[in-house]
C-alpha cells in the first residue's frame, strides 16, 4: 500500500518547540523542508508551564533569536505577562521570563510556517526511517507515504511509546492526551540505539472563576518589560496580566501523606527516571518533610481562557486525591478541577550516540534534538532544534557543520553536556551548568552569536548592519571612557558627594570611575555625554563591560585555555585500542564517546590529566606518520 | 597548552650534595627574576652561561639558599623552551621553599613526566621514543595517583573534605538564588557569605600551619619493618630513632598499630613503618593490626626484613619470603648474641648476600652495617622515593595559599560585588582544595543544589 509522496532535502518529524526551529532553519537556509507532525492542531503547543524563559532558559532564548531563530519574537508578540528576574544580582544572571498565551503562541508561529517559503508543513505519522547502509534516506508514514529525504531531524518530544499514569490509571498517549508515537520507537530499537524511560509530569488545570485571590499575594508583570528578540522594537497593546501566589497547608501535606499507597511514584508502577529539578508535589512532600509549607503560583493560560496554571502542583495521584489536594490550599477551597495532572513516561535516545552536530554516529544523516536527547523544557529543544535544522541543512549543502563551543552560548553547553557525559534523567540548564557565565548573558547574546547567524544565512543583511553598528557604537564608547579624564570639578565633586562616594583628588579617566559601585553610566554622561546617540543597550553594555572588566578578563583568560584544547581536533578514524598507556577505563569510554576534539576528551567523565597526555602525545606521533604517508 | 611555564625539582630526594630545580616555558625567566638576586640579573644573561647568586624571599628579602642559575634559552634546550636550573644545596627545605616561591611567582607545578612531553612535543625527541614517553607519564602518573591516594585516606584529606563541604553548601545556597529566584528559600544575606568565608579561611589557615611544620605529610623512602612477632621489629625502630616510640616487650602480638616515625639513615630520609608481627591469629585486636601491616607493606619502598636468627625459618617467614618478592629488601638476622639456627644459604637462594645484615639489636651491635647496606641501595638508585611525596606538600601549600587568596577576594566583596561574580571566586577556591584531595567535579554541586532545596515547577 505504499506510495512516493516527494522529496525533500531535509525532513523534521515533530512540531513540537525544537521541531518548529529545526524546519524554519533549514528552510531559511534554502533547503526544501517538510514538517510533519501527527496533529496539525499541536504545532508549537505547551503541555505543561505556560511560560518561557527564566534563568538560563531565557538566556538560550535570546541565542535562538540571535542565530536567526523564531522562539523570541514568537513569544514577544505573544506574551501575557514579562519579569525581568535577579535584577538585585549581576547582569550575567539577569533572567528575562514570559507568561505566554498559550493559544495565541501555537497560532502566531503556526502562521509563520504556513508562511514560510521552501517548508511544507503536513499532518502525519511516522512509523519508520529509511535506512540504507548506514544513512538515513526518509521516512514513511502510517498512511504508507514514502517520503525521501537527503537528512532527517527527529524531534518526537514525549511521544515515543509515551504513557499517561493518574494514580491507578494508565494508559498509552502522549502528550494531553494525543497519539503516541509507538513503532517508531520500535524502528530506533531495531536500528541499534540505546533508549532510556524518562518521566516528566504536569499540574492540575482549575477554572479562574472558582479562584478566591482575595487569599492569594498578586505578582504582576514589569512595567517597562524588556523583550527576548533582539529586533522587537515595541510590546504587545494590551495590559499585561497578572500571576498569583499562594502555599500548601498543613492540609494538603496531611492528604498526601494519607493517600501515598496511591500515589504511582512510590507503588512502582513508574519506571521512568524523573527529574530532580522539577519534582512532583508527592515527592516534595516525602522528601522535604520538614518543610511546612511549598509555594504555588497560579498563572493563566491565556488571555480568552479561564483556565489556571497551578504551578508547584506536578502530580500524579488519583483524580480524586488531586481535587482533595487542590481544595486544601488557601484560594482554591471551592476550585474547580478543569484538567487532571498526570505523569508521562517516554523514550529518548542516550545522547552520548550524537555527534556536537547532533547527527547520530550510527545512522548518517539522522539528527535529534529536543526532549528525544534526554532534555526537558521548551528553550531547551528549541535551542537544540535550531542547530540540527543548521547542520541537516548544511550537510545537504556540503557545508562544514555549526558547533556552539560552551564559551559562546548556553546552547554549546547544553550540547556539550549531553553528548559528552550523556544524562540520567530529563537534562534542565541552569546557570551553574556553565563555566563561563559572566560571558555569557543574555545582555550580549547577540554580540556572541548574530556574527555566526549571520554567516549561515539566518540573520538579514538589514539586522546585521544594526547589529554591526550596534557594536562598533559600544566599542567607541568604551575607548572614549578609558581615554577621556573626569576633572574634580565643583559640578562632578557634587554629583560624588550625593552619592556618597569618595570624592576626586586629581583627575581619572571615566572608565576607572564608573568601576565605583556607586557610579553608573547614567552619571559618566552627565559629566561627560557621548558624541554618539547611544541607544539603552549600547549604554548598558558599556556600563557592564566596564564595570566588570575585571571579572571577565579573568573568565577571557580561561576561555583562551578551553579554545586552545577545542582547536586540537582528533581525527574520526582513530583507533583507541591502539594508543598504549591509556587507562583502560578512559579507553572504552573515548571509544565510545569518539569526542571531535582534545577538549571535548578532557571533560568526558573518567578520562585523566595522564589520559589526555598520552592522548596528546600520540596524535602527534599519529600525525606524523599520516603527513609522511602523503 | 603548551604556552604555560612549569618547574620540577628534578634531582631525587636525598640528604646532602646539591638539589637542582628546573623551570621550563615561556615565562622561565621572568619568573626567576623576581626571587633571583645576584650581580646579573637572569634576564641579563647570556644563554647557555652559570651565575652565582641568592634566592630571596622578594617581599621580606629573606634569604633562602645560594645558588648557582643555568640559562638555557629556546630553542637550544631539552624541552626547546626557555630553561633555567637552579641548582640549590640539597636537602629538603630550601628545595622545597624555591619550588613554592616559584609557584607563587606564576610557574605550574609539572606533571609527571612533563618536560619530557614537552620535549616529544616540541620535536626535540625522535618519534621512535614517543612510546618510551607514554610509558614514562603513565608509570610517573600512576605512582603520583598511588601516593595521592594514600594522602587521601588521611586526617588532611578529612578536613578538606569538611571544608568543600561548608563551601559547597554555601555555593548551592547562591546557585538557587540565582537558577530560583522567585523560591522562597531563605535570604541570602552578605553576612551570611562573609560568615561562611571567615570559616573556611580560618580552616585554611589551620591546615598551612600544620603543613608549614610539615605535618600534612612527612617525606622519606616508605620503609616497612616486616617480621614475625617478637623477632625484634620495635626495637630495630627505637634503634633507628633513638627514642622510645613503640612499646616494647617480651610478649608475642604487642603493637597492634603501625608505627611512623621519620629518620635519616645514612643520609637517606626514611619513613619508617613499624608493623604489628605478621601471622595467623585469632585476636580480633590483633588482626586489625596485621590487616594494616600487609596493607603497610604493599606500600613500602624498601623492606627491612628482620628474622630471629636463633629460631629456625616459620611458614608465616617463608610466606613472607614470597611477599615481598618484587620488593627492595634487606633481611636483618637478629640476635646475633644467641646461637644461629638458620643457615645463610637458606636466606641467599631469593637474596644476595649484600642484602642480608647480621645484628643484635639489644646490644647495638650492627647497625653501622645497616646505614651502609641502605645508603649504597639508595646512591646506586635502587632504592627511590615516589618523588611526588615531598612535591605534592609544596603543592599542596600552593594550592590552600590559591584558595585562601580566592576566599579573601570574595570576603573583600561582599559588601557591593553581585554574588554570582563572589561565586567565581568560591568556586575557585573549591576548586583548587579539590585538587588536593584529587576531585573537582562540578556535578557534585548540582547534586547538591537538588538535596539541600526543595525545587519544582
Amino acid at each position: 500500500m505504499g506510495y512516493q509522496a516527494g522529496e525533500y532535502d531535509v525532513i523534521v518529524i515533530g512540531a513540537g518547540h525544537a521541531g518548529c526551529e529545526a524546519a524554519l532553519a533549514a528552510a531559511r537556509m534554502g533547503c526544501q523542508t517538510l514538517l510533519v507532525t501527527i496533529n496539525l492542531d499541536m504545532v508549537a503547543f505547551m503541555p505543561c508551564n505556560p511560560s518561557i524563559g527564566g534563568p538560563a532558559k531565557g538566556h538560550v532564548v535570546r541565542e535562538i533569536d540571535a542565530l536567526g531563530g523564531e522562539m523570541g519574537r514568537n513569544i514577544d508578540k505573544t506574551y501575557i505577562q514579562l519579569r525581568m528576574l535577579n535584577t538585585g544580582k549581576g547582569p550575567a544572571v539577569h533572567a528575562l521570563r514570559a507568561q505566554a498565551d498559550k493559544f495565541f503562541y501555537q497560532n502566531a508561529l503556526k502562521e509563520t510556517i504556513e508562511k514560510q517559503e521552501n517548508l511544507t508543513l503536513q499532518q502525519g505519522m511516522v512509523e519508520e526511517l529509511i535506512v540504507k547502509d548506514g544513512v538515513c534516506q526518509g521516512v514513511i508514514t502510517k498512511t504508507g507515504a514514502e517520503i525521501k529525504g537527503k537528512t532527517v531531524v527527529l524531534t518526537t518530544g514525549t511521544y515515543l511509546r509515551g504513557k499517561v499514569i493518574m494514580g491507578e490509571v494508565i494508559y498509552e498517549s502522549g502528550p494531553n492526551n494525543q497519539q503516541p508515537s509507538i513503532k517508531l520507537s520500535d524502528c530506533l530499537k531495531s536500528l541499534g540505539f540505546d533508549l532510556v524511560r524518562f518521566k516528566t509530569g504536569t499540574p492540575p488545570r482549575v477554572h479562574k472563576d472558582s479562584i478566591d485571590f482575595s487569599k492569594t499575594e498578586e505578582q504582576p508583570g514589569d512595567v517597562n518589560p524588556k523583550h527576548f528578540s533582539f529586533e522587537t522594537t515595541k510590546g504587545i497593546d494590551e495590559e499585561q496580566l497578572p500571576c498569583w501566589l499562594t502555599y500548601t497547608s498543613g492540609e494538603t501535606h496531611k492528604t498526601i501523606n494519607n493517600n501515598l499507597s496511591r500515589a504511582p511514584m512510590y507503588s512502582g508502577v513508574i519506571e521512568g527516571t524523573g527529574p530532580r529539578y522539577c519534582p512532583s508535589i508527592e515527592d516534595k512532600i516525602v522528601r522535604f518533610s520538614d518543610k511546612p509549607k511549598h509555594q504555588i503560583f497560579l498563572e493563566p493560560e491565556g488571555r480568552y481562557t479561564s483556565e489556571y496554571y497551578v504551578q508547584g502542583l506536578s502530580t500524579s495521584m488519583p483524580e480524586d486525591v488531586q481535587l482533595k489536594i487542590l481544595q486544601s490550599i488557601p484560594g482554591l477551597e471551592k476550585v474547580q478541577m478543569m484538567r487532571t495532572g498526570y505523569a508521562i513516561e517516554y523514550d529518548a535516545i542516550v545522547p552520548t550516540q550524537l555527534w556536537p552536530t547532533l547527527e547520530t554516529k550510527k545512522i548518517a544523516n539522522l539528527y535529534t534534538a529536543g526532549q528525544i536527547n534526554g532534555t526537558s523544557g521548551y528553550e531547551e529543544a528549541a535551542g537544540q532544534g535550531i542547530m540540527a535544522g543548521i547542520n541537516a541543512a548544511r550537510k545537504v549543502q556540503d557545508k562544514e557543520p555549526v558547533i556552539i563551543d560552551r564559551s559562546q552560548g548556553y546552547i554549546g553547553v547544553l550540547i556539550d553536556d549531553l553528548v559528552t557525559k550523556g544524562t540520567n534523567e530529563p537534562y534542565r540548564l541552569l546557570t551553574s551548568r556553565a563555566e563561563y557565565r559572566l560571558l555569557l548573558r543574555h545582555d550580549n547574546a547577540d554580540l556572541r552569536l548574530t556574527p555566526t547567524g549571520y554567516e549561515i544565512g539566518l540573520i538579514t543583511e538589514e539586522r546585521y548592519g544594526n547589529f554591526i553598528n550596534k557594536r562598533n557604537n559600544i566599542e567607541n564608547e568604551i575607548q572614549r571612557l578609558k581615554t577621556i579624564k573626569i576633572r574634580p570639578e565643583p559640578q562632578v565633586q557634587d554629583v560624588l558627594t550625593e552619592l556618597n562616594t569618595a570624592l576626586l583628588n586629581n583627575s581619572v579617566d571615566a572608565a576607572s570611575l564608573l568601576k565605583r559601585p556607586e557610579i553608573v553610566y547614567k552619571h559618566i554622561e552627565m559629566f561627560s555625554p557621548s558624541e554618539l546617540e547611544l541607544t539603552v543597550e549600547e549604554k548598558e553594555q558599556v556600563e557592564i563591560q566596564i564595570k566588570y572588566s575585571g571579572y571577565i578578563e579573568k573568565q577571557l583568560l580561561q576561555v583562551q585555555r578551553l579554545k586552545k584544547m577545542e582547536n586540537k581536533k582528533i581525527p574520526s578514524d582513530i583507533e583507541y585500542d591502539d594508543v598504549q598507556g591509556i587507562a583502560m577505563e578512559a579507553k572504552q569510554k573515548l571509544s565510545n564517546i569518539r569526542p571531535i576534539s582534545i577538549g571535548q576528551a578532557s571533560r568526558i567523565s573518567g578520562v585523566t590529566p595522564a589520559d589526555i597526555s598520552i592522548l596528546l602525545v600520540y596524535l602527534e606521533h599519529y600525525n606524523k606518520v599520516v603527513a609522511a604517508r602523503g | 597548552m603548551i604556552s604555560d611555564t612549569i618547574a620540577a625539582i628534578s634531582t631525587p630526594l636525598g640528604e646532602g650534595g646539591i638539589a637542582m630545580i628546573r623551570i621550563s616555558g615561556p615565562e622561565a625567566v621572568s619568573i626567576t627574576d623576581t626571587i633571583f638576586f645576584a650581580k646579573k640579573k637572569c634576564s641579563e644573561m647570556q644563554t647557555h652561561t652559570v651565575q652565582y647568586g641568592f634566592i630571596k624571599e622578594p617581599d621580606s628579602g629573606l634569604k633562602v639558599d645560594e645558588v648557582l642559575l643555568t640559562v638555557m634559552l629556546a630553542p637550544k634546550s631539552f624541552t626547546k623552551e626557555n630553561v633555567v636550573e637552579i641548582s640549590c644545596h640539597g636537602g629538603l627545605i630550601s628545595v622545597k621553599k624555591i619550588l613554592e616561591l616559584l609557584l607563587r611567582y606564576g610557574a605550574r607545578l609539572a606533571e609527571p613526566g612533563e618536560f619530557t612531553k614537552r620535549a616529544f612535543l616540541n620535536g626535540r625527541i625522535d618519534l621512535t621514543q614517543a612510546e618510551a614517553v607514554i610509558d614514562l607519564i603513565r608509570s610517573k602518573s600512576d605512582r603520583a595517583y598511588s601516593v595521592a591516594m594514600k594522602q587521601v585516606e588521611g586526617s588532611l584529606s578529612e578536613k578538606i573534605i569538611s571544608l568543600r563541604n561548608i563551601l559547597i553548601e554555601l555555593m548551592a545556597h547562591i546557585e538557587v538564588n540565582i537558577d530560583y529566584p522567585e523560591h522562597d528559600v531563605e535570604d541570602l544575606t552578605y553576612a551570611y557569605i562573609a560568615d561562611k568565608c571567615k570559616q573556611s579561611i580560618q580552616l585554611i589557615d589551620d591546615l598551612l600551619k600544620n603543613a608549614n611544620q610539615g605535618k600534612i605529610l612527612r617525606e622519606g623512602i616508605v620503609t616497612a619493618i616486616v617480621g614475625r612477632p617478637n623477632v625484634g621489629k620495635s626495637s630495630l625502630l627505637n634503634l633507628l630513632a633513638r627514642e622510645n616510640k613503640a612499646i616494647v616487650t617480651d610478649i608475642p602480638g604487642t603493637t597492634r598499630d603501625v608505627i611512623e616515625e621519620f629518620v635519616t639513615v645514612g643520609g637517606v630520609p626514611l619513613k619508617l613503618l613499624d608493623t604489628a608481627g605478621l601471622r595467623e591469629t585469632s585476636d580480633i585486636v590483633e588482626k586489625i593490626g596485621v590487616e594494616r601491616s600487609r596493607k603497610s607493606l604493599l606500600e613500602a619502598e624498601l623492606v627491612l626484613f628482620v628474622l630471629n636468627q636463633n629460631e629456625p625459618l616459620h611458614l608465616d617467614e617463608f610466606n613472607l619470603f614470597k611477599e615481598v618478592e618484587n620488593k627492595q629488601v634487606i633481611v636483618i638476622l637478629n640476635k646475633t648474641d644467641l646461637p644461629a639456627q638458620i643457615e645463610v644459604e637458606q636466606i641467599t637462594k631469593q637474596f644476595s648476600e649484600e642484602q642480608v645484615v647480621k645484628m643484635s639489636i639489644k646490644n647495638d651491635k650492627g647497625q653501622l652495617e645497616l646505614e651502609k647496606v641502605i645508603a649504597n641501595m639508595f646512591f646506586e638508585g635502587k632504592i627511590e622515593s615516589t618523588d611526588s611525596s615531598y612535591v605534592s606538600n609544596v603543592r599542596h601549600i600552593h594550592l590552600l595559599n590559591k584558595a585562601k587568596r580566592s576566599l579573601e577576594e570574595a570576603l573583600n566583596g561582599t559588601h557591593h560585588v553581585p554574588i554570582d561574580m563572589l561565586q567565581i571566586d568560591i568556586r575557585n577556591a573549591w576548586e583548587d582544595l579539590g585538587e588536593v584531595i584529587g576531585d573537582s567535579v562540578s556535578e557534585s554541586l548540582i547534586d547538591q543544589i537538588f538535596s539541600q532545596f526543595c525545587l519544582g515547577k
